[in-house]
């Protein structure tokens, strides 16, 4: 009963679809954006439908990063699934892993003749979304790297140069030191502790994560994040928590509203907090490198990303798929991408794009803004610092999050809290490697 | 003797349960039995591929030390929830059923939370007690206490405690104001006469009236405590600091979700199952001989 009268209601749909719409192909894509940043893509995605009258691309809001990711799941169970799927980075692995579920960006590119040059685009920011031998599998859109956020009016309140060079931990450390002798209630504040705190402090110490060049190699992959370095700096830490120079303010990026609001000197935060910071701050702030530990490691090497690439899932018509290809290289053209990162405070994902910005005179505009660029393009990224690909991993930060909040509260030693990290998270990683193979 | 009514056909009889029937079958049996079914795989999220494995699921979940630490965590919550949305419950029913003036109002306001949203009431109290603009942490800070249940877990707990009984007491309150009018007017006035003052009619004649009404909130809020209050603990806590808020229905929603591990996540839903279907039999088992109708 149900069945037929769908049936009737979809033979009608299909009857009157092509008097009601023109003849274009329509392209499905799903987004985890709300606010300025998808009026940003609604934008991007008008402009690119109005450029040319093949295809016609629909986006749509599915709720955060990780509802995003569970209604595209949802939807390909149910064969509903739309053509392009944003995905944050830590949902890499579970997509890669789904081979009859998604086409590489690669083969859609090749396959639709669009213009496409995987040169073009920013090895640090690319290789995350790439295979071992350099195949690009999801085309990186939105992409921040962790800096240094300084509110320069605290510093001066407590008789520091605000000029202060910031460049290692160790500095950082006689800075807190001098804030908290001053009486500064929050000398220092982070957000997304294991992104910044633990994933980036490896790959720019160029120590491993995890085994199997950070999961790139293969799911029999285990977690290294209790190494020496690691250990060295979750411990320091933890000392500063428990004198008042480090304040916790949860898992996500709770610490925001304290930096903003004037009240923190310093605070670890994606680059792309610039444009809250900016619109916020009634405090005279500058953006630096994120430190690192003098002598640790090989630092400084360069940081890895956050953020989200669009995955091409199967499924669809040929034809779709040419039109797949001609928004991902509209998306990836200098012209859009330089304006999106000028708006975004995400980095560019083409060297062309960070040219034609420069070039612009934005950067000496709004100083600070490549910053992130050139921290992440310091060196050309090793094994350790290419990315981190692992199943599951974002329940891994959460068992992170826990351990960590552990040496916060100092219930743990770092090396007790880390060890018990990676025995948790390795048990996550044989059953997603028992799932994928 | 007993009159039964009876139906002389099968017609009538089976059109009449088969709403009932129909939507349990779609609803509850359905799901329950895929989730029964699906505890027995590994499989890949995407449903392209899944492995039998027999009841290893169920033996990953049990050795699993911080698991078996979340029904400690569960018992506790549940324990607390029901205590802290009944006990109110019942005194202000209580309260207001000796009222004279203004009844309706005050009922009417006493119903209202529960209109909200246990997510939306997560979020309110959250913003209450938020460790830097909170107005109850502000003056707990002014008293000379630090708040700060982002770190506590003691604080943590107490704060989803609150929050998921809050918007309870007033469903409580309702069932019990409505079983306190029904408590016949002469006992008690035979009871005060015979010189037997307030809390003593209260507890030896009230009270034991009470019993089903209590039973029966018992019974439902244990469940409630067990699955809807998904949304308090994901709002203000997600299960932490540490692990001191991840009760077993968050787990279930962090495995399937979070993980994508659907292979854990529904043999975790039949332990659930298990667990809270044994509770009610134990409650009717034990409790219900206790309760006179």
């Amino acid at each position: 009963m149900k069945k037929s009268a769908l049936g009737i209601l979809a033979a009608g749909t299909a009857l009157l679809t092509p008097l009601a719409a023109s003849a274009q192909t329509e392209i499905q894509f799903w987004h985890a954006f709300t606010g300025r940043l998808g009026e940003l893509v609604a934008a991007q995605v008008e402009d690119f439908n109005a450029s040319q009258d093949t295809y016609t691309v629909t986006a749509t809001h599915k709720g955060n990063y990780s509802e995003t990711l569970n209604a595209g799941i949802a939807a390909f169970r149910a064969g509903e699934q739309p053509h392009v799927l944003m995905v944050f980075e830590v949902g890499t692995a579970t997509m890669m892993a789904a081979g009859g579920a998604v086409r590489p960006v690669y083969q859609v590119m090749e396959d639709s003749g669009a213009a496409f040059d995987p040169d073009a685009y920013i090895g640090a920011v690319k290789g995350y979304y790439t295979t071992t031998d350099g195949q690009m599998l999801s085309l990186p859109f939105n992409s921040s790297t962790p800096v240094l956020w300084v509110n320069r009016d605290r510093l001066e309140g407590a008789g520091i140069d605000p000029d202060v060079d910031l460049t290692t931990w160790n500095q950082v450390e006689e800075v807190l030191d001098q804030l908290a002798e001053a009486g500064e209630e929050c000398p220092l504040v982070t957000a997304w502790q294991s992104w910044i705190h633990l994933e980036n402090l490896s790959a720019y110490h160029d120590v491993p994560f995890a085994s199997q060049e950070n999961g790139f190699a293969g799911t029999d992959t285990e977690l290294m994040l209790n190494g020496e370095v690691q250990v060295a700096h979750i411990s320091k830490m933890g000392e500063w928590a428990d004198e008042g120079k480090f304040i916790y303010t949860g898992r996500r990026n709770e610490g925001g509203a304290n930096f903003r609001s004037g009240e923190c000197a310093l605070f670890t935060e994606s680059s792309a907090g610039y444009a809250g910071i900016k619109a916020e701050a009634e405090f005279d702030f500058d953006v630096r490198p994120l430190p690192y530990w003098e002598g640790a490691g090989n630092a400084p090497q360069n940081t890895i990303i956050g953020g989200a690439s669009l995955w091409v899932m199967e499924g669809h018509e040929a034809e779709d798929y040419a039109g797949v290809g001609e928004f991902l290289s509209y998306l990836s053209s200098t012209p859009v991408q330089a304006q999106w990162h000028q708006d975004t405070g995400y980095l560019p994902i083409t060297a062309a794009a960070g040219e034609a910005t420069r070039e612009a005179g934005f950067y000496d505009e709004n100083p600070g803004t490549d910053v992130a660029v050139t921290q992440m393009t310091r060196n050309e990224p090793t094994a350790n610092s290419k990315g981190i690909r692992l199943g599951s991993f974002d329940q891994i930060r959460g068992i992170i999050d826990e351990e960590l909040e552990g040496v916060w509260a100092g219930d743990k030693s770092a090396q007790e809290a880390l060890d018990s990290a990676k025995e948790r998270g390795d048990q996550l990683l044989r059953r997603f490697e028992r799932a994928a193979n | 003797m007993e009159k039964r009514v009876t139906f002389k056909g099968w017609v009538l009889p089976l059109l009449l349960i088969a709403p009932q029937a129909i939507i349990s079958a779609v609803f509850f049996f359905y799901p329950a039995g895929q989730a029964v079914w699906q505890s027995l795989f590994i499989p890949d999220p995407f449903g392209l591929s899944k492995q039998f494995v027999g009841l290893e699921n169920f033996q990953y979940l049990l050795s699993d030390p911080y698991y078996r630490a979340s029904f400690v965590t569960t018992a506790i919550f549940s324990g607390l929830v029901t205590l802290c949305s009944m006990v109110p419950a019942l005194f202000l029913a209580v309260l207001a059923d000796r009222l004279i003036k203004g009844a309706g109002t005050y009922r009417t306001l006493l119903i209202w939370p529960y209109a909200v949203a246990p997510a939306v009431a997560g979020v309110l109290w959250l913003f209450m007690f938020n460790t830097r603009v909170g107005v109850v942490s502000w003056y707990l800070g002014q008293l000379g206490y630090d708040w700060n249940h982002v770190l506590n877990d003691g604080e943590a707990m107490g704060l989803v405690v609150i929050a998921s009984s809050w918007g309870r007491i007033s469903y409580n309150f309702l069932f019990f104001f409505a079983a306190l009018q029904a408590v016949p007017k002469s006992i008690i006035e035979a009871a005060a006469i015979d010189g037997a003052h307030f809390w003593r009619r209260f507890f030896t004649i009230v009270l034991p009236l009470l019993s089903p009404t209590t039973f029966f909130l018992l019974v439902v809020n244990v469940v409630y405590s067990f699955f809807e209050t998904f949304g308090v603990i994901h709002t203000i806590t997600g299960g932490g600091p540490q692990q001191a808020t991840t009760i077993l229905v968050y787990k279930v929603f962090s495995d399937g979700f979070v993980g994508q591990d659907l292979g854990s996540s529904s043999a975790q839903s039949v332990i659930l199952l298990l667990v809270v279907g044994a509770l009610t039999v134990l409650q009717f088992k034990v409790l219900e001989k206790r309760v006179h109708y």
